[in-house]
């Protein structure tokens, strides 16, 4: 890893992210990282490991196991003039913090009349893919998506887990940042930044002609992996990664629409009031005179996420089945 | 007792082949009813009557080809029509039938009726037969009674509701885009063949459609509508290549003798379409698709009302002078499929809006592609527009379609840099030309009309 100024070749989304956490805990101490086993287990997926030992207790606090307790700790730290990142071990259980999330770190700025914005960084994991059954599986950042008041990231690619987390910290609103489970160990060569990473624009990932395939987060490569097979049937499919959930990058998939005149949505929630509905929503709104296939959407099948290795890889979005849904559009 | 006798449909016609009768000995027909079809060098056209009365006698046969001025048929007064079947005043476009026949189960008018006047005092029909009338919102007026003495009988009524309630031509099932790229170029849906699942038309096909050669588009039906749809035309049945020859002999003719006879002059200036096609995106943005419009609607109508400005060229120099066209008829050149050209009428564009003409500008093209214009259209133009934008040219002089006197031609719209205001920007511009008989007219009138033109498309709200 990059540690004063040595520079690796290589390095991982768990490594970019450490890296993100220790830029921001070294260039402003109002930043804290708290929640269950950051300190000296290292964070339940080895994303903080070290950081206690460089930073201290201050800095880096295990806390007990309340999410409500530590996430409404983490709103108190911010009214109060910190800058705190928290995080969830997984999605499924931010819902018991989801009372201080949406009532209060939400709506804090609209009920006191724009006195008291909450600078607050949540991270949390998301999605499934690692055999840890339905309680630690799901992807529930569609609802986060829901939510006025917050800002939600997902980023997907080694640059934006890297370089994502410091323009969060300077939202002056409370910004979560989902990180996909499946993702920690995608090891590649990290770009440097050639312009700083904004929260507000979707990124075109793969361009092309045919069809646009809309996604997010850990099913990113597979839609990679998805437009590389399309390619070599002659299909030429663009890749939009949309980074941010909420708010849409609504001119970029308009733009992309228009561009291809055929869209993919893939989320690894479940389809029914999923962010990918939102996004196929937006398309029927804005680009429909656009559309020559209707918009088709993978999704995970509607069930509890499996333990089992095949169930599990039976009920998420696959490959296969974004060739196919292309297909279904584009034949 | 009046001759229907073969009508000169255009300079360039002197014979015609009687093709079809639409009415049969005993038809009323009226003055303007499309009562035969003939067949010119250069289209197959609908030949309306020029009188009232009764077709009491029919003296050509179909098949038949003879001069300009013959004879075809003799018609009557009204009053000897005796039993008479009225000849249907609206088409019926999805009903089938056998091109030479007559409309079938012609409704009989009731014998206690004596003339059309007089039927619409009177209705009889019983109060059952009203109520339900009123309940269905059929008028009883319109009705031919079925009943003892031409009453209006329930049978009647719930017939006539049924009509109206009959289901319209299935949708053509197309995607959203392949729906806005067919209104872009012209292309009517419903002979595109969808390639997509449950054939549904997709913008491929659409494309695939637009520039090749494609079944006859059907016609939109309008308020004139021909006895009988074209689809039913045995066209197909045509040796083309005769038909084509025909036609390029009939365009060399006119062609030749126009540029023989006429002493063009030509003029030019480009149009800034600023305002025009702001306009004209607002007003598709703000529209449902059938009701977008090509920029051509606008070129259109200021040509017609430009026309209306300098009637000095919109008119005919017949017989070593100028006389000047009833209404501005304005002609629009279309090229065939198969090649060749005409340019029918559309008439009294100078009162229709953007959005009118540019239906039946849809409407006339659809008709004139299919081989079944109508007589009036056929040589009723009075100024014809050639309008090439849409073949990617920017500028055309056209040759005058005598006896004309004048032919405005517009090339395509483009994005041209161009001097507003003292500085340099870019702005869409259409190349306006005037072609113009200079026995009739000198180059200041065809500038005066060339400005009108311009000043017209700056304000196209008003158009």
């Amino acid at each position: 890893m990059g540690v004063d100024g040595t520079h690796e070749a290589k390095t991982t989304y768990r490594e970019a992210m450490r890296e993100a956490l220790r830029e921001a805990l070294r260039s402003d101490d109002r930043v804290f990282l708290m929640g269950e086993d950051v300190g000296r287990y290292g964070g339940c997926f080895g994303v903080s490991l070290g950081l206690l030992e460089e930073f201290g207790p201050e800095r880096v606090r295990d806390t007990p196991l309340s999410e409500s307790a530590f996430v409404g700790a983490g709103i108190g730290a911010a009214l109060a003039g910190m800058r705190p990142i928290v995080e969830i071990m997984t999605v499924n259980f931010s819902l018991l913090a989801l009372d201080q999330i949406l009532n209060n770190a939400a709506t804090l700025l609209h009920m006191s009349g724009g006195q008291l914005p909450v600078p607050l960084v949540i991270r949390m994991t998301t999605g499934a893919g690692r055999q840890l059954a339905a309680q630690h599986s799901h992807s529930l950042e569609g609802w986060y998506a829901h939510i006025p008041g917050i800002r939600v990231l997902a980023p997907a690619t080694l640059e934006d887990a890297r370089h994502m987390l410091a323009p969060a910290l300077a939202d002056p609103d409370p910004v979560l940042i989902f990180e996909h489970g499946s993702l920690y160990n995608v090891s590649g060569e990290l770009l440097p930044p050639d312009a700083p990473v904004d929260l507000d624009h979707a990124a075109i990932r793969r361009p092309g002609t045919d069809i646009s395939l809309i996604t997010y987060g850990g099913s990113l490569p597979k839609a990679l992996a998805a437009a590389d097979e399309l390619a070599a049937e002659g299909i030429s499919a663009e890749v939009i990664d949309l980074r941010t959930l909420r708010p849409l990058d609504d001119e970029a998939i308009t733009a992309s629409v228009t561009r291809t005149h055929r869209a993919m949505v893939i989320d690894e929630a479940w389809r029914t009031g999923s962010l990918a509905a939102e996004v196929s929503a937006r398309i029927a709104e804005g680009s429909f005179y656009e559309l020559d296939a209707p918009v088709e959407r993978v999704c995970s099948a509607e069930v509890p996420m499996p333990y089992a290795r095949r169930l599990e890889e039976a009920a998420l979005p696959q490959t296969a089945d974004i060739v196919a849904a292309a297909h279904r559009a584009v034949d | 007792m009046a001759e229907f006798t073969m009508p000169s449909l255009g300079a360039d016609m002197d014979e015609g082949t009687l093709l079809e009768w639409l009415v049969g000995p005993g038809d009323l027909v009226h003055k303007g009813d499309p009562v035969a079809v003939v067949e010119t060098a250069k289209s197959t056209i609908e030949v309306e009557c020029f009188d009232t009365g009764t077709m009491t006698e029919l003296l050509v046969e179909p098949g038949t080809t003879v001069p300009v001025g013959t004879p075809l048929a003799l018609i009557g007064p009204t009053e000897e029509r005796h039993p008479v079947r009225q000849v249907p005043k609206k088409a019926r476009p999805t009903e089938p039938s056998a091109p030479t026949s007559p409309p079938p189960e012609p409704a009989p008018v009731p014998v206690s009726v004596p003339s059309a006047g007089s039927r619409r005092g009177h209705i009889e029909a019983g109060p059952l037969v009203r109520h339900l009338a009123e309940h269905s919102g059929v008028d009883l007026e319109t009705l031919h009674g079925s009943g003892p003495g031409g009453r209006v009988t329930r049978t009647d009524v719930e017939a006539a509701a049924a009509a109206r309630a009959a289901p319209r031509p299935p949708r053509v099932r197309a995607t959203p885009f392949a729906r806005r790229l067919a209104a872009e170029l012209g292309v009517d849906l419903a002979t595109v063949t969808g390639t997509g699942r449950e054939s549904t038309v997709r913008a491929a096909d659409v494309r695939q459609a637009a520039p090749g050669p494609a079944a006859p588009a059907s016609p939109v039906p309008t308020g004139a509508t021909p006895l009988r749809p074209s689809a039913q035309r045995p066209s197909a049945a045509r040796p083309s290549k005769d038909r084509a020859a025909a036609m390029r002999q009939a365009i060399a003719g006119l062609m030749s003798r126009a540029n023989r006879d006429i002493p063009h002059y030509y003029l030019s200036t480009t149009v800034d379409m600023a305002a025009a096609m702001d306009w004209l995106h607002e007003h598709n943005r703000r529209s449902p698709v059938g009701e977008r419009l090509l920029p051509a609607a606008l070129l259109l109508k200021a040509a017609a009302l430009a026309a209306r400005e300098v009637p000095e060229l919109n008119g005919f120099w017949t017989d070593d002078h100028f006389t000047a066209g009833e209404g501005i008829h304005l002609g629009v050149a279309v090229s065939l499929r198969g090649g060749g050209l005409v340019a029918p009428a559309l008439h009294h564009a100078d009162t229709m809006t953007p959005l009118q003409l540019m239906t039946a500008l849809k409407d006339l093209v659809a008709r004139a592609r299919a081989g079944r214009l109508r007589g009036s259209e056929v040589s009723d133009a009075t100024i014809t527009v050639t309008n090439l934008g849409d073949q990617g040219v920017e500028t055309v002089f056209g040759v005058i379609h005598p006896p004309q006197v004048a032919l405005v031609g517009f090339g395509r719209v483009v994005d041209r840099p161009c001097a507003v205001d003292g500085l340099l920007g870019v702005r869409p511009v259409v190349t306006a030309t005037l072609s113009a008989d200079h026995r009739a007219t000198d180059g200041a009138v065809g500038a005066r009309y060339l400005t009108a033109v311009t000043r017209l498309l700056q304000n196209p709200e008003q158009l």
